[in-house]
């Protein structure tokens, strides 16, 4: 828009009404652009409907995980608001302490906002109404703070004294005056209140009131969402205010921390925080957080929308080396979902089994042909006879379809609890050969043929040394992971789980003379033993330990170590029937999120890169065809800026403005058309000055150069490398 | 003792009872009432009273006040976020509501001054009216002429008023460098080890004879008078551990008169309230319940140190401390390849034997930090938007300081806030040796 000013600065256009943009549906977005519109509508509505059932799920999963700190935090509150009243000797001649509660939360700020939402919905709804919560940012004096707890209290405008508000003093001044900005006035408040709901309770009998009395007087909760960031001086002020008022009224503190409760101790002087009565909450730690999030969301059969390994890396990353944050990768999570279900036309048939064999059926010759270009289907094709049946024959097309989609959700039935057990094998295994979390298993498993691995081999090789105890209590926790399975194939896999425990139980009872077969090799040890003694040569050690190693092997086994054999083989037979990645499986394209580049480029914004790429090669982003230039170099048609950028590129420390000037005059000209000949060319008009001149502010804005005093007339170039 | 107060225009049976309610502060008491005179008698305009915490300032002048009956304001001077609920607050209380309504929006002193004798023209002052301003020391942070005028308020307003303000700080730290009214100080001294004892064994248990408190209080003060001399903190204490003292004579093992075993049996309970609850590592309600439950030492606050942070915000946070007490000098040292055999002899300036640590961190560039961070980082590292956020999310966590100003978007400067062993631990989390890097430790 433009101004009629002379003077550059910033000017605010208040938006017409007139102009209002008509808003548009989610829908229209999703099908704008989306590949393969006409199955558009329908993977917007699987789409929806997945995420919504994600949402709850999690949603249900944090208050879940929460519930535990929000009950004890509950519990603190009432109890606190009980004992205030007890007129026993002890707390009368106690100093009243405010009571506090210091939440310590974990570093992944982003994810409190949740917690401390459902804390305060849950406190207002069980305990008291009075509940302000205040973030550091919004107080920056100790008049703002009262302000804010004022205001979100007694839920009323509040004067500060100030001049920031002149204007609202002139709308409203009776009300401004009326209440002012101290706790007294809270006092005041809060004495009516609790009169007030003591009065409008008539159906209560006068002596029910009186043993109610504690209820009568709900705590004034106030949350410190992150007292980190609070200005202590301010914090220690408000606090001793606060002091001042705890025996008319009933306040309490929660503390958000996010570091360590020793911070209160930073923060706080003794003088204080001895009148604070600081109870401390753990919550649970992120990473916990995030590995049952993983196992509710990625590792199960119930959604089949499924990222692929690369994708699942990225979003694991990006948690465990930037933010810890469990609402990001949700929130990763969602963009993957929104991104497959764009991108990917046949995700109409990434949905429930049943709902897909229908989706199948309705797939146009468009969508056949693409199943057809699959890589998946293509590798699937090569290994049947019927080819050009499959290739021609649409309907047939279709029942393979339907065929190879059961497939795929059986398969995802059955590697689960596969998945699991081979974690709950592998995960007390000394050194982890596998991994600790089951998420890096997972991962392990989305790659490659896991049985493949030198990894799991040793850890094969470390479940055949395991003692009985452990072998049993490990194979039964197996069994328990096995036993809700719905599936044929998981039911046999228990049975003969079950057998094999069975035995093994068996042979507690059977035991019965072990010491003839365990005094053969003690006495063989104390053999090695003394030959171990005798010599110290590393070489040496390692060999005969090979050789005791052998003849351990030669030996014959007992019936225990058969038994065992048997039953890591009998896992090893599972992991190779089911663990299989799901690249070999045909179709997996339509389940499958494979992009990992994309959501490492929304989710993990790299500003510099972009900005370089875009000024080295505008075509990128311009996309128009007359700036197609080869590698490294730039089109003389391209934005002045870019221009000023590749010719800066050419220089060393400090650059020469007027030579600089000259160069990128000489460029303009030439793609103005100008004939190169002619004396006209590179002569410096005053147009190409100026945008000569505004290219370099943008380069200096952008941090690319900056004004030097070394030398007159020079820049100096900010970064390095280029030409 | 009681006949120690006594001034004609009291109230003799008054004022017996507020000398009752005023152990060993008779003095300071009787001195304060002379200074005050007679009710309608005008008194001297300010008066200064000063002494350490809990040493009865504010309790002498509540008594006084209040069983005198006097007209008085009392305020704190920490709840005064603006002028104008000063004002507001004293015309309220002496004129009522009407006259605080008179005074305009973010009132000035003569605004103040100027309602303040209108209504006192109306309504003048039979007795002396005291305003009583607690935390004084606050007032040097506010207005310059604020507490200048507050000296001469009386001659001001011209009516029976007098300022009291209390104090921690002696006079001396207050006066102005222009100068202004000498108030009349008035210190009130701590309370002695047996003025203690004496106060203390007032507030005695309803249903445990005096003697007996009283040498729990003996043995209290014998534990914590070292340490604490804060009357508010010892009565805190002494209710605390009161259950515990009698728990003995309640189960019958020791008879109340049996003073050595009494002290054999809450000692040890004493000592650990000294490293614990007094110094409110537990809290007093955890305190109460493990005298009750007999629970295993609770971990206090200060021990929970541990911070779980992200990869690369471990990473950066490692690259700031280097930055902060290593000079920047010695950088090519520590983080180039082929630096070459470079003693720390050679870097040594004159000044600079003293260790970084014991000068404390030096703020350092953002591009200094970054350089850092690449090197001491293992693997290849995109300069992404969240290393930045997850720099100033470090920021907001007290870790790093921020030291250039908030304005100053081009080159910030930072400050590492964090302890030695804080960042050991951090590093031995992603096994990085960080003393190898240490200039000071080379």
């Amino acid at each position: 828009m433009a101004t009629s000013s002379f003077s550059r600065g910033c000017f605010v256009f208040k938006p017409s009404a007139k102009k209002k943009k008509m808003t548009v549906g989610p829908e229209r977005y999703f099908t704008h652009g989306s590949e393969g519109s006409e199955s558009s509508e329908v993977r917007f509505k699987i789409c929806l409907d997945l995420w919504n059932k994600v949402k709850m799920e999690t949603e249900a999963l944090q208050d879940e995980l929460n519930r535990n700190i929000l009950d004890s935090l509950l519990e603190f509150t009432r109890k606190c608001s009980s004992t205030r009243d007890h007129s026993d000797w002890a707390s009368q001649m106690r100093a009243s302490e405010i009571p506090t509660a210091a939440l310590v939360l974990g570093v992944n700020i982003p994810d409190h906002d949740m917690t401390f939402q459902s804390l305060s919905d849950l406190l207002r709804h069980s305990v008291t109404p009075h509940v302000a919560s205040l973030q550091a940012k919004e107080c920056g004096a100790l008049k703002h703070l009262m302000k804010r707890v004022l205001e979100r209290l007694m839920g009323a405008v509040v004067a500060v004294g100030d001049e920031e508000e002149e204007e609202l003093q002139q709308t409203d001044p009776e009300l401004q005056k009326s209440v002012h900005c101290s706790l007294t006035a809270l006092c005041d408040w809060y004495i009516s209140k609790t009169k007030k709901s003591s009065c409008s309770a008539p159906g209560k009998k006068r002596s029910s009131s009186v043993v109610d009395g504690q209820h009568q007087q709900p705590p004034v909760v106030i949350i410190f969402k992150d007292l980190e960031a609070f200005n202590s001086r301010v914090l220690q002020d408000f606090i001793l205010i606060c002091s001042r008022y705890i025996r008319r009224l009933p306040l309490m503190f929660i503390f958000g921390i996010a570091t360590s409760p020793s911070t209160i101790q930073h923060m706080l002087p003794n003088s204080v925080s001895s009148l604070l009565c600081i109870e401390l909450f753990q919550s649970l730690s992120c990473t916990q957080h995030l590995t049952t999030v993983i196992d509710k969301l990625i590792l199960t059969s119930s959604f089949p929308f499924k990222l692929s390994g690369k994708v699942m890396q990225v979003l694991v990353s990006i948690f465990l080396y930037h933010d810890f944050s469990v609402r990001n990768f949700i929130k990763g999570f969602q963009l993957a979902l929104l991104e497959h279900f764009h991108s990917q036309p046949l995700s109409s048939l990434c949905c429930r089994k049943n709902e897909a064999q229908l989706n199948v059926q309705q797939l146009g010759p468009a969508d056949l042909e693409r199943i057809r270009q699959l890589p998946s289907f293509k590798r699937y094709l090569k290994e049947q006879e019927e080819q050009d049946n499959l290739m021609t024959d649409d309907s047939h097309l279709k029942d393979v379809c339907q065929k190879l989609i059961k497939g795929l959700h059986k398969y995802h039935k059955n590697y689960y609890p596969i998945l699991r057990c081979l974690h709950c094998l592998t995960s007390s295994l000394p050194r982890y050969p596998l991994g600790k979390q089951i998420r890096e298993l997972h991962l392990i498993c989305l790659e490659k043929n896991v049985w493949e691995s030198e990894d799991y081999q040793s850890a094969m090789k470390l479940l055949k040394m395991l003692a009985k105890g452990e072998l049993i209590s490990l194979l039964q926790t197996c069994a328990e992971v096995l036993q809700p399975v719905r599936s044929k194939k998981m039911k046999n896999a228990l049975v003969q789980l079950e057998e094999l425990l069975a035995k093994l139980k068996l042979l507690d009872v059977a035991v019965v003379g072990p010491a003839a077969a365990e005094v053969a090799p003690s006495v063989e040890e104390n053999l090695t033993v003394r030959n171990l003694q005798k010599k110290t040569d590393l070489f040496q050690l390692q060999k005969m330990l090979l050789e005791m190693n052998e003849s351990r092997r030669s030996k014959r086994m007992s019936s225990f170590e058969i038994l065992r054999n048997e039953a890591v083989e009998f896992v090893d037979s599972l992991v190779k029937n089911h663990l299989s990645p799901p690249e070999s499986k045909p179709l997996y394209e339509v389940c499958y999120y494979t992009s990992s580049a994309t959501v490492r480029r929304h989710l993990n914004a790299t500003p510099r890169t972009s900005i370089q790429a875009a000024l080295s090669s505008p075509y990128s982003y311009i996309q128009n065809d007359s700036l197609k230039t080869e590698d490294g170099t730039v089109s003389n048609a391209a934005p002045d800026i870019c221009i000023a950028y590749k010719l800066h590129l050419e220089c060393g420390r400090l650059i020469n403005l007027y030579d600089w000037l000259e160069a990128y005059s000489t460029v303009v000209s030439a793609a103005e058309g100008s004939n190169p000949d002619s004396d006209g060319l590179g002569k410096v008009d005053e147009v190409k000055h100026a945008r000569f001149i505004r290219a370099v502010s943008e380069l200096e804005f952008l941090g690319f150069i900056k004004a030097t005093r070394k030398k007159t007339d020079h820049v100096a170039r900010l970064t390095w490398g280029g030409c | 003792m009681a006949g120690l107060l006594e001034l004609p225009g009291y109230d003799e049976e008054r004022l017996r009872r507020v000398s009752e309610q005023l152990p060993c502060r008779e003095l300071q008491a009787g001195l304060l009432l002379s200074l005050m005179g007679q009710p309608q008698q005008y008194c001297y305009p300010s008066l200064f009273i000063y002494g350490h915490r809990a040493s009865g300032k504010s309790h002498v002048l509540n008594v006084f006040m209040k069983d005198l009956e006097l007209p008085h304001v009392t305020v704190s001077c920490v709840e005064c976020v603006s002028v104008a609920l000063l004002f507001e607050k004293v015309l309220q209380s002496f004129f009522g509501g009407n006259a605080a309504s008179l005074l305009p929006r973010s009132p000035s002193l003569s605004d103040f001054v100027r309602i303040y004798r209108q209504q006192s023209s109306q309504s003048p002052a039979k007795q002396t009216r005291y305003i009583v301003m607690e935390k004084a020391e606050l007032l040097r942070d506010g207005d310059v002429n604020l507490l200048p005028t507050l000296l001469r308020l009386q001659e001001l307003v011209k009516d029976n008023v007098s300022v009291i303000l209390l104090s921690e700080i002696v006079w001396d730290k207050f006066r102005p460098n222009t100068g202004c009214f000498e108030p009349l100080l008035l210190h009130f001294p701590d309370y002695s080890k047996g003025e203690l004892q004496q106060i203390l064994s007032t507030d005695r248990h309803p249903s445990y004879s005096a003697e007996f408190y009283s040498s729990y209080i003996n043995m209290l003060l014998g534990v914590f008078y070292p340490i604490c001399r804060d009357l508010r903190e010892l009565r805190h204490l002494a209710a605390l551990n009161f259950s515990k003292f009698f728990e003995p004579v309640a189960a019958g093992k020791v008879k109340e008169t049996d003073t050595h075993k009494l002290w054999k049996y809450i000692e040890p309970h004493l000592k650990k309230a000294m490293q614990t609850v007094y110094l409110r590592e537990v809290s007093s309600l955890q305190w109460e319940q493990m005298a009750e439950h007999e629970t295993g030492a609770l971990r206090g606050l200060s021990a929970h140190t541990h911070v779980e942070l992200p990869y690369y915000s471990k990473f950066l946070l490692i690259a700031a401390y280097l930055a902060s007490y290593n000079p920047a000098r010695t950088d090519k040292r520590f983080f180039l390849k082929h630096h070459g055999k470079i003693r720390k002899t050679n870097f040594l300036k004159k000044n600079e034997k003293t260790s970084n640590h014991l000068l404390g961190p030096k703020p350092f560039p953002l591009d200094r930090l970054l350089a850092v961070f690449y090197s001491v980082v293992d693997s290849r590292v995109a300069p992404t938007a969240s290393i930045f956020s997850q720099i100033s999310s470090l920021v907001t966590l007290q870790l790093l300081t921020l030291v250039s100003h908030d304005d100053q978007l081009d080159t910030p400067k930072y400050k590492c806030a964090v302890s030695l062993d804080f960042i050991s631990a951090i590093s031995r989390t992603v096994n990085f040796d960080i003393v190898k890097y240490l200039y000071d430790f080379l």
